[in-house]
Protein backbone atom coordinates (compact mmCIF):
# COMPACT_ATOMS: atom_id res chain seq x y z
CA UNK A 1 0.00 0.00 0.00
CA UNK A 2 1.15 3.15 -0.99
CA UNK A 3 0.66 6.55 1.05
CA UNK A 4 -1.25 9.31 -1.54
CA UNK A 5 0.02 12.58 0.69
CA UNK A 6 2.69 14.35 1.10
CA UNK A 7 5.59 12.82 2.80
CA UNK A 8 5.73 15.52 5.33
CA UNK A 9 2.39 15.31 6.35
CA UNK A 10 2.88 12.01 7.03
CA UNK A 11 6.14 12.62 8.98
CA UNK A 12 4.54 15.50 10.97
CA UNK A 13 1.87 12.94 11.95
CA UNK A 14 4.28 10.51 12.79
CA UNK A 15 6.17 13.33 14.92
CA UNK A 16 3.13 14.25 16.65
CA UNK A 17 2.47 10.39 17.66
CA UNK A 18 6.09 9.99 18.65
CA UNK A 19 5.72 13.39 20.94
CA UNK A 20 2.78 12.72 22.55
CA UNK A 21 3.62 9.67 23.38
CA UNK A 22 7.00 10.92 25.10
CA UNK A 23 5.24 13.52 27.37
CA UNK A 24 2.33 10.97 27.86
CA UNK A 25 5.72 8.95 29.36
CA UNK A 26 5.81 11.65 32.03
CA UNK A 27 2.32 11.55 32.67
CA UNK A 28 2.68 7.81 33.18
CA UNK A 29 5.46 7.95 35.17
CA UNK A 30 3.37 10.33 37.41
CA UNK A 31 0.67 7.87 37.27
CA UNK A 32 2.51 4.96 38.21
CA UNK A 33 4.17 7.21 40.54
CA UNK A 34 0.88 7.55 42.69
CA UNK A 35 0.14 4.15 42.27
CA UNK A 36 3.16 2.64 43.12
CA UNK A 37 3.88 5.12 46.23
CA UNK A 38 2.27 3.09 48.87
CA UNK A 39 4.16 -0.40 48.00
CA UNK A 40 7.26 2.06 48.36
CA UNK A 41 5.90 3.32 51.78
CA UNK A 42 5.08 -0.22 52.85
CA UNK A 43 9.24 -1.27 52.43
CA UNK A 44 9.94 2.02 53.96
CA UNK A 45 8.17 0.75 56.92
CA UNK A 46 9.37 -2.73 56.92
CA UNK A 47 12.35 -1.56 56.51
CA UNK A 48 12.27 0.49 59.57
CA UNK A 49 10.19 -1.89 61.83
CA UNK A 50 13.13 -4.49 61.00
CA UNK A 51 15.79 -2.20 61.20
CA UNK A 52 16.94 -3.08 57.88
CA UNK A 53 19.80 -1.29 56.48
CA UNK A 54 19.81 -2.80 52.87
CA UNK A 55 17.91 -3.59 49.79
CA UNK A 56 17.85 -7.38 48.70
CA UNK A 57 18.99 -6.94 45.52
CA UNK A 58 22.16 -8.92 45.39
CA UNK A 59 21.90 -11.86 47.83
CA UNK A 60 24.93 -13.87 46.24
CA UNK A 61 27.65 -12.85 48.91
CA UNK A 62 27.78 -11.35 52.17
CA UNK A 63 29.17 -8.35 51.02
CA UNK A 64 26.91 -8.21 48.01
CA UNK A 65 23.91 -8.88 50.41
CA UNK A 66 24.54 -5.95 53.02
CA UNK A 67 26.97 -3.34 51.28
CA UNK A 68 26.67 -0.64 54.10
CA UNK A 69 27.94 -3.32 56.60
CA UNK A 70 31.12 -5.11 54.40
CA UNK A 71 34.20 -5.16 56.48
CA UNK A 72 36.97 -3.47 55.18
CA UNK A 73 38.38 -6.26 53.71
CA UNK A 74 35.29 -7.85 52.29
CA UNK A 75 36.30 -7.61 48.80
CA UNK A 76 39.43 -10.10 49.97
CA UNK A 77 37.40 -11.84 52.60
CA UNK A 78 38.38 -15.93 51.67
CA UNK A 79 42.00 -14.93 52.54
CA UNK A 80 44.04 -11.62 51.88
CA UNK A 81 45.30 -12.15 48.17
CA UNK A 82 42.26 -13.67 46.91
CA UNK A 83 40.52 -12.42 44.20
CA UNK A 84 37.05 -11.03 43.51
CA UNK A 85 34.95 -14.04 42.27
CA UNK A 86 31.36 -12.75 42.46
CA UNK A 87 29.83 -10.98 39.25
CA UNK A 88 28.68 -8.64 41.53
CA UNK A 89 31.47 -7.73 43.43
CA UNK A 90 32.95 -6.29 39.98
CA UNK A 91 30.08 -3.89 39.00
CA UNK A 92 30.00 -3.15 43.27
CA UNK A 93 32.28 -0.41 44.71
CA UNK A 94 33.61 -0.89 48.25
CA UNK A 95 31.05 1.73 50.72
CA UNK A 96 31.54 5.42 50.19
CA UNK A 97 32.81 5.34 53.74
CA UNK A 98 35.50 2.55 53.62
CA UNK A 99 36.99 4.05 50.30
CA UNK A 100 40.20 6.44 50.63
CA UNK A 101 40.07 4.53 54.02
CA UNK A 102 43.95 5.75 54.31
CA UNK A 103 42.96 9.54 53.66
CA UNK A 104 39.94 9.47 56.28
CA UNK A 105 42.11 8.07 59.01
CA UNK A 106 44.00 11.18 59.20
CA UNK A 107 40.73 13.92 58.63
CA UNK A 108 37.79 12.09 60.73
CA UNK A 109 38.18 11.71 64.36
CA UNK A 110 35.68 8.38 64.11
CA UNK A 111 37.81 5.55 62.76
CA UNK A 112 36.29 3.85 60.02
CA UNK B 1 6.06 32.99 7.85
CA UNK B 2 3.73 31.22 5.53
CA UNK B 3 5.86 31.33 2.78
CA UNK B 4 8.63 29.72 5.22
CA UNK B 5 6.84 26.89 6.39
CA UNK B 6 5.91 25.41 2.38
CA UNK B 7 9.30 25.91 1.57
CA UNK B 8 10.28 23.86 4.83
CA UNK B 9 7.46 21.37 3.98
CA UNK B 10 8.78 21.25 0.71
CA UNK B 11 13.03 20.54 1.92
CA UNK B 12 11.33 18.07 4.09
CA UNK B 13 9.39 16.32 1.15
CA UNK B 14 12.60 16.01 -0.94
CA UNK B 15 14.30 15.24 1.88
CA UNK B 16 11.80 11.93 3.02
CA UNK B 17 11.76 11.09 -0.57
CA UNK B 18 15.60 10.87 -0.68
CA UNK B 19 16.00 8.65 1.77
CA UNK B 20 13.37 6.30 1.37
CA UNK B 21 15.50 5.38 -1.95
CA UNK B 22 18.14 4.39 0.56
CA UNK B 23 15.37 2.61 2.22
CA UNK B 24 16.90 -0.35 3.62
CA UNK B 25 20.14 1.39 4.82
CA UNK B 26 18.67 4.06 6.63
CA UNK B 27 15.58 2.13 8.66
CA UNK B 28 18.70 0.34 9.32
CA UNK B 29 20.03 3.18 10.83
CA UNK B 30 17.37 4.59 12.67
CA UNK B 31 17.11 1.21 14.05
CA UNK B 32 20.57 0.59 15.76
CA UNK B 33 20.72 4.09 16.41
CA UNK B 34 16.94 3.71 18.44
CA UNK B 35 18.62 0.44 20.16
CA UNK B 36 21.69 2.64 21.63
CA UNK B 37 19.84 5.19 22.32
CA UNK B 38 17.20 2.38 23.91
CA UNK B 39 20.81 0.91 26.08
CA UNK B 40 21.29 4.38 27.52
CA UNK B 41 18.22 5.05 28.58
CA UNK B 42 17.51 1.54 30.06
CA UNK B 43 20.09 2.43 32.03
CA UNK B 44 19.68 5.94 33.13
CA UNK B 45 16.37 5.67 34.05
CA UNK B 46 16.84 1.88 36.09
CA UNK B 47 19.45 3.54 38.63
CA UNK B 48 17.93 6.93 39.14
CA UNK B 49 14.71 4.91 40.07
CA UNK B 50 16.78 2.67 42.22
CA UNK B 51 18.96 5.61 43.48
CA UNK B 52 16.10 6.79 44.46
CA UNK B 53 14.44 4.13 45.97
CA UNK B 54 17.08 3.41 48.30
CA UNK B 55 17.23 6.86 49.70
CA UNK B 56 13.03 6.54 50.49
CA UNK B 57 13.20 3.15 51.73
CA UNK B 58 15.90 3.43 54.16
CA UNK B 59 15.09 7.03 54.97
CA UNK B 60 13.92 5.16 58.44
CA UNK B 61 17.12 2.50 58.87
CA UNK B 62 18.48 2.74 62.31
CA UNK B 63 20.23 6.50 63.06
CA UNK B 64 24.11 4.33 63.84
CA UNK B 65 25.03 0.88 63.74
CA UNK B 66 27.71 -0.18 66.04
CA UNK B 67 30.05 -2.79 64.61
CA UNK B 68 32.98 -4.36 66.76
CA UNK B 69 36.10 -5.42 64.76
CA UNK B 70 38.24 -7.75 65.68
CA UNK B 71 41.35 -8.24 63.11
CA UNK B 72 39.40 -5.91 60.44
CA UNK B 73 36.77 -8.39 60.70
CA UNK B 74 33.18 -8.07 61.64
CA UNK B 75 32.90 -9.82 65.26
CA UNK B 76 30.29 -10.73 67.67
CA UNK B 77 29.18 -8.06 70.41
CA UNK B 78 29.91 -9.17 73.55
CA UNK B 79 27.42 -8.89 77.07
CA UNK B 80 28.18 -5.12 78.47
CA UNK B 81 28.68 -3.26 75.29
CA UNK B 82 24.49 -2.60 75.21
CA UNK B 83 24.80 -1.01 78.82
CA UNK B 84 28.29 1.09 78.19
CA UNK B 85 26.37 1.87 75.34
CA UNK B 86 23.28 3.41 76.86
CA UNK B 87 25.21 5.70 79.49
CA UNK B 88 26.52 7.54 76.74
CA UNK B 89 24.40 10.91 76.66
CA UNK B 90 22.50 11.48 73.32
CA UNK B 91 21.77 7.99 72.85
CA UNK B 92 18.53 7.61 73.10
CA UNK B 93 17.43 4.26 72.07
CA UNK B 94 19.92 0.89 71.93
CA UNK B 95 18.89 -2.24 70.96
CA UNK B 96 21.13 -5.40 69.93
CA UNK B 97 20.56 -6.69 66.37
CA UNK B 98 20.66 -10.43 65.82
CA UNK B 99 20.97 -11.60 62.48
CA UNK B 100 23.57 -13.93 60.16
CA UNK B 101 23.46 -15.83 57.23
CA UNK B 102 22.33 -19.21 55.78
CA UNK B 103 23.74 -21.36 53.06
CA UNK B 104 20.74 -23.39 51.58
CA UNK B 105 21.89 -26.03 50.05
CA UNK B 106 18.71 -27.60 48.44
CA UNK B 107 18.45 -24.92 46.31
CA UNK B 108 21.44 -23.22 46.65
CA UNK B 109 20.40 -20.25 47.63
CA UNK B 110 21.47 -17.67 50.48
CA UNK B 111 19.35 -16.37 53.15
CA UNK B 112 18.91 -13.73 56.05
CA UNK B 113 18.21 -14.87 59.10
CA UNK B 114 16.85 -12.50 61.42
CA UNK B 115 15.50 -11.80 64.81
CA UNK B 116 12.10 -9.31 64.27
CA UNK B 117 12.66 -6.93 67.25
CA UNK B 118 9.08 -5.71 67.31
CA UNK B 119 6.04 -8.56 66.80
CA UNK B 120 8.46 -12.03 67.08
CA UNK B 121 7.20 -15.00 65.75
CA UNK B 122 6.10 -17.65 68.31
CA UNK B 123 8.69 -20.52 68.95
CA UNK B 124 9.20 -22.84 65.92
CA UNK B 125 7.94 -20.53 63.38
CA UNK B 126 9.23 -18.45 60.77
CA UNK B 127 7.70 -15.74 59.13
CA UNK B 128 9.57 -15.67 55.38
CA UNK B 129 10.04 -13.04 52.91
CA UNK B 130 8.33 -13.31 49.14
CA UNK B 131 10.94 -14.57 47.34
CA UNK B 132 12.26 -17.18 49.22
CA UNK B 133 8.48 -18.59 49.57
CA UNK B 134 8.09 -18.06 45.31
CA UNK B 135 11.81 -20.25 45.46
CA UNK B 136 10.82 -23.02 47.71
CA UNK B 137 7.08 -23.27 46.97
CA UNK B 138 5.69 -22.16 50.47
CA UNK B 139 2.66 -20.91 51.90
CA UNK B 140 1.59 -19.74 55.43
CA UNK B 141 0.97 -23.47 57.07
CA UNK B 142 4.03 -25.19 55.49
CA UNK B 143 7.06 -26.87 57.03
CA UNK B 144 10.75 -25.69 56.09
CA UNK B 145 13.73 -27.49 57.74
CA UNK B 146 17.14 -26.36 57.49
CA UNK B 147 20.42 -27.82 58.82
CA UNK B 148 21.98 -25.89 61.44
CA UNK B 149 26.42 -25.26 60.47
CA UNK B 150 26.19 -27.56 63.70
CA UNK B 151 24.64 -29.99 61.52
CA UNK B 152 21.45 -30.25 63.39
CA UNK B 153 17.67 -30.26 61.71
CA UNK B 154 15.89 -27.54 62.38
CA UNK B 155 11.81 -27.61 61.40
CA UNK B 156 10.12 -24.40 61.18
CA UNK B 157 5.92 -23.95 60.03
CA UNK B 158 5.89 -20.93 58.14
CA UNK B 159 3.57 -18.71 59.95
CA UNK B 160 3.19 -16.10 57.14
CA UNK B 161 4.37 -14.55 54.37
CA UNK B 162 5.73 -11.19 54.00
CA UNK B 163 3.75 -8.99 51.71
CA UNK B 164 4.93 -8.79 47.78
CA UNK B 165 5.35 -5.89 47.38
CA UNK B 166 8.22 -5.53 49.86
CA UNK B 167 10.06 -8.23 48.16
CA UNK B 168 12.80 -5.29 47.19
CA UNK B 169 13.82 -5.25 50.41
CA UNK B 170 13.14 -8.49 51.93
CA UNK B 171 13.10 -11.50 48.95
CA UNK B 172 15.69 -13.45 51.29
CA UNK B 173 14.72 -12.74 55.12
CA UNK B 174 13.46 -15.05 57.22
CA UNK B 175 12.37 -13.82 60.43
CA UNK B 176 12.24 -15.84 63.56
CA UNK B 177 12.20 -15.32 67.76
CA UNK B 178 15.41 -14.86 69.77
CA UNK B 179 15.56 -17.95 71.61
CA UNK B 180 14.99 -19.98 68.36
CA UNK B 181 17.67 -18.01 66.58
CA UNK B 182 20.02 -18.45 69.02
CA UNK B 183 19.56 -22.34 69.10
CA UNK B 184 19.67 -22.27 65.18
CA UNK B 185 23.21 -20.84 65.31
CA UNK B 186 24.74 -21.74 68.48
CA UNK B 187 24.90 -18.21 69.50
CA UNK B 188 26.34 -17.82 72.83
CA UNK B 189 24.14 -16.04 75.31
CA UNK B 190 24.22 -12.25 75.63
CA UNK B 191 26.07 -12.44 72.35
CA UNK B 192 24.56 -9.41 69.30
CA UNK B 193 25.51 -9.26 65.74
CA UNK B 194 25.50 -5.59 66.15
CA UNK B 195 23.72 -2.49 67.76
CA UNK B 196 20.96 -0.52 66.53
CA UNK B 197 20.79 2.88 68.34
CA UNK B 198 18.76 5.69 67.81
CA UNK B 199 20.23 9.91 68.95
CA UNK B 200 17.71 11.97 70.64
CA UNK B 201 18.74 15.36 68.45
CA UNK B 202 19.47 14.45 65.44
CA UNK B 203 22.56 16.96 65.00
CA UNK B 204 24.92 15.26 67.45
CA UNK B 205 24.77 11.73 65.40
CA UNK B 206 28.09 12.34 64.54
CA UNK B 207 29.09 13.72 68.30
CA UNK B 208 27.45 10.87 69.67
CA UNK B 209 29.54 8.74 67.02
CA UNK B 210 32.69 9.88 67.94
CA UNK B 211 31.81 9.29 71.63
CA UNK B 212 31.28 5.81 70.70
CA UNK B 213 34.57 5.30 68.91
CA UNK B 214 35.76 6.55 71.96
CA UNK B 215 34.64 4.58 74.16
CA UNK B 216 34.84 1.55 72.50
CA UNK B 217 37.84 2.02 70.39
CA UNK B 218 37.16 -1.83 68.72
CA UNK B 219 33.34 -0.59 67.48
CA UNK B 220 32.73 0.85 64.38
CA UNK B 221 30.29 3.13 64.32
CA UNK B 222 28.10 2.99 60.86
CA UNK B 223 25.75 6.32 59.98
CA UNK B 224 22.68 6.09 58.18
CA UNK B 225 23.80 9.14 56.03
CA UNK B 226 26.94 6.66 55.15
CA UNK B 227 24.00 3.81 54.27
CA UNK B 228 22.31 6.02 52.15
CA UNK B 229 25.88 7.56 50.35
CA UNK B 230 26.92 3.67 50.03
CA UNK B 231 23.60 3.51 47.82
CA UNK B 232 24.44 6.47 45.67
CA UNK B 233 27.62 5.44 44.84
CA UNK B 234 26.47 2.21 44.19
CA UNK B 235 24.74 2.89 41.36
CA UNK B 236 26.52 6.01 40.12
CA UNK B 237 29.18 3.17 39.91
CA UNK B 238 26.95 0.50 38.27
CA UNK B 239 26.00 3.38 35.84
CA UNK B 240 28.95 4.13 34.78
CA UNK B 241 30.50 0.74 34.42
CA UNK B 242 27.18 0.10 32.38
CA UNK B 243 28.05 3.22 30.55
CA UNK B 244 32.03 1.89 30.08
CA UNK B 245 31.01 -1.46 28.52
CA UNK B 246 28.18 0.42 26.75
CA UNK B 247 31.22 2.81 25.16
CA UNK B 248 32.19 -0.02 22.46
CA UNK B 249 28.67 -0.26 21.04
CA UNK B 250 28.26 4.00 20.96
CA UNK B 251 31.72 3.85 19.32
CA UNK B 252 30.84 1.28 17.05
CA UNK B 253 28.14 3.63 16.18
CA UNK B 254 30.04 6.65 15.95
CA UNK B 255 32.00 5.16 13.36
CA UNK B 256 29.14 4.40 11.54
CA UNK B 257 27.64 7.35 12.00
CA UNK B 258 30.80 9.03 10.69
CA UNK B 259 31.44 7.06 7.86
CA UNK B 260 27.46 7.57 6.86
CA UNK B 261 28.46 11.43 7.65
CA UNK B 262 31.40 12.01 6.15
CA UNK B 263 31.79 9.76 3.15
CA UNK B 264 29.53 11.25 0.73
CA UNK B 265 28.03 8.46 -1.61
CA UNK B 266 28.74 8.94 -5.57
CA UNK B 267 24.56 8.84 -5.63
CA UNK B 268 24.55 11.67 -2.65
CA UNK B 269 27.51 13.32 -4.58
CA UNK B 270 25.70 12.83 -8.23
CA UNK B 271 21.98 14.14 -6.13
CA UNK B 272 23.92 17.45 -4.93
CA UNK B 273 25.17 18.13 -7.96
CA UNK B 274 22.00 18.15 -10.21
CA UNK B 275 20.22 20.28 -7.19
CA UNK B 276 22.88 22.67 -7.43
CA UNK B 277 22.87 22.83 -11.26
CA UNK B 278 18.71 23.06 -11.43
CA UNK B 279 18.77 25.92 -9.09
CA UNK B 280 19.37 25.16 -5.38
CA UNK B 281 21.33 27.39 -3.08
CA UNK B 282 24.01 25.93 -1.08
CA UNK B 283 21.49 27.07 1.65
CA UNK B 284 18.72 25.04 0.16
CA UNK B 285 21.08 21.97 0.12
CA UNK B 286 22.49 22.40 3.38
CA UNK B 287 18.62 22.87 4.89
CA UNK B 288 17.79 19.67 3.73
CA UNK B 289 20.38 17.39 5.27
CA UNK B 290 19.76 19.17 7.80
CA UNK B 291 16.27 18.19 8.44
CA UNK B 292 17.91 14.67 7.50
CA UNK B 293 20.09 14.44 10.33
CA UNK B 294 17.33 15.45 12.51
CA UNK B 295 14.43 13.43 11.37
CA UNK B 296 16.76 10.76 11.41
CA UNK B 297 18.30 11.42 15.06
CA UNK B 298 15.06 12.59 17.02
CA UNK B 299 13.06 9.75 15.25
CA UNK B 300 15.78 7.49 16.65
CA UNK B 301 15.77 9.22 20.14
CA UNK B 302 12.00 9.32 20.89
CA UNK B 303 11.89 5.47 19.70
CA UNK B 304 14.29 4.25 21.92
CA UNK B 305 13.57 6.43 24.70
CA UNK B 306 9.50 5.34 24.52
CA UNK B 307 10.98 1.42 24.19
CA UNK B 308 13.31 2.26 27.05
CA UNK B 309 10.64 3.75 29.58
CA UNK B 310 8.04 0.75 29.03
CA UNK B 311 11.09 -1.69 29.07
CA UNK B 312 12.17 0.11 33.06
CA UNK B 313 8.77 0.57 34.10
CA UNK B 314 6.18 -1.30 32.44
CA UNK B 315 8.73 -4.81 32.39
CA UNK B 316 10.61 -4.07 35.33
CA UNK B 317 13.93 -4.24 33.84
CA UNK B 318 13.97 -7.84 32.39
CA UNK B 319 16.65 -7.36 29.81
CA UNK B 320 19.04 -6.18 32.24
CA UNK B 321 17.95 -9.51 35.40
CA UNK B 322 20.76 -11.48 34.24
CA UNK B 323 23.16 -8.74 34.97
CA UNK B 324 22.25 -7.39 38.23
CA UNK B 325 21.26 -11.41 39.02
CA UNK B 326 24.74 -12.58 38.59
CA UNK B 327 25.57 -15.53 40.60
CA UNK B 328 22.84 -15.32 43.36
CA UNK B 329 19.84 -17.94 42.87
CA UNK B 330 17.30 -15.98 45.17
CA UNK B 331 16.67 -12.35 43.07
CA UNK B 332 13.52 -9.88 43.81
CA UNK B 333 10.94 -9.27 41.29
CA UNK B 334 9.92 -5.95 41.77
CA UNK B 335 8.32 -3.06 40.42
CA UNK B 336 10.17 0.79 40.75
CA UNK B 337 8.50 3.75 41.32
CA UNK B 338 9.37 6.34 38.28
CA UNK B 339 11.87 8.27 38.56
CA UNK B 340 12.72 10.29 35.49
CA UNK B 341 15.34 12.80 35.54
CA UNK B 342 14.72 15.55 33.48
CA UNK B 343 18.34 16.61 32.75
CA UNK B 344 19.55 13.59 32.53
CA UNK B 345 16.97 12.98 29.43
CA UNK B 346 17.90 16.50 28.23
CA UNK B 347 21.63 15.71 28.13
CA UNK B 348 20.82 11.98 26.12
CA UNK B 349 18.55 13.69 24.09
CA UNK B 350 21.36 16.21 23.06
CA UNK B 351 23.97 13.80 22.46
CA UNK B 352 22.05 11.79 20.63
CA UNK B 353 20.46 14.00 18.38
CA UNK B 354 22.69 17.21 17.81
CA UNK B 355 26.05 15.55 17.13
CA UNK B 356 24.53 13.39 14.51
CA UNK B 357 22.54 16.39 12.92
CA UNK B 358 25.75 18.57 12.41
CA UNK B 359 28.24 15.61 11.64
CA UNK B 360 26.11 15.36 8.50
CA UNK B 361 26.91 18.64 7.77
CA UNK B 362 30.35 19.13 7.06
CA UNK B 363 30.92 17.21 4.16
CA UNK B 364 27.80 18.10 2.13
CA UNK B 365 28.47 21.70 2.64
CA UNK B 366 32.08 20.72 1.06
CA UNK B 367 30.33 19.12 -1.47
CA UNK B 368 27.23 21.91 -2.12
CA UNK B 369 30.09 24.77 -2.23
CA UNK B 370 31.86 23.19 -4.86
CA UNK B 371 31.21 23.43 -8.54
CA UNK B 372 28.05 21.37 -9.64
CA UNK B 373 29.91 20.01 -12.77
CA UNK B 374 33.01 19.06 -10.91
CA UNK B 375 30.91 17.16 -8.24
CA UNK B 376 28.38 15.33 -11.01
CA UNK B 377 31.61 13.72 -12.42
CA UNK B 378 33.33 13.45 -9.37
Amino acid sequence: MRYAGRPSALAAWVFAVLIALFLASFADAGRLGQKRSGEQAARAELAARLRLTDLALFTEARYTRHPSLADLHSAAQDHPLSLEHFPSGSLLPPPAHLRNHASLDRETTVPD
Amino acid sequence: MRHWIARQRYLIDFTLASLARRKTKNIGLVLVFSLLVFALASVTLLTSALRQEAARVLAQSPEVLLQRMVAGRHDLIPPGYIERIGRIRGVQQVEGRLWGYYYDPVVKANYTFQVAATVPPPAGRIVVGPGLARFRGVQAGNVLSFRSYSGKLFTFTVDAVLPAESELVSADLVLLNEADFRAFFDYPAGHFTDIALSVANPQEVRTVATKLAAALPDSRPILRDEVLRTYQSIFDWREGIALALLSAAILAFAILAWDKASGLSAEERREIGILKAIGWETGDVIRMKLWEGTLVSLGAFLLGYLAAYVHVFHFSATLFAPVLKGWAVLYPSFTLLPAIDGLQIATLLFFTVFPYAVAVLVPIWRAAITDPDAVMRG
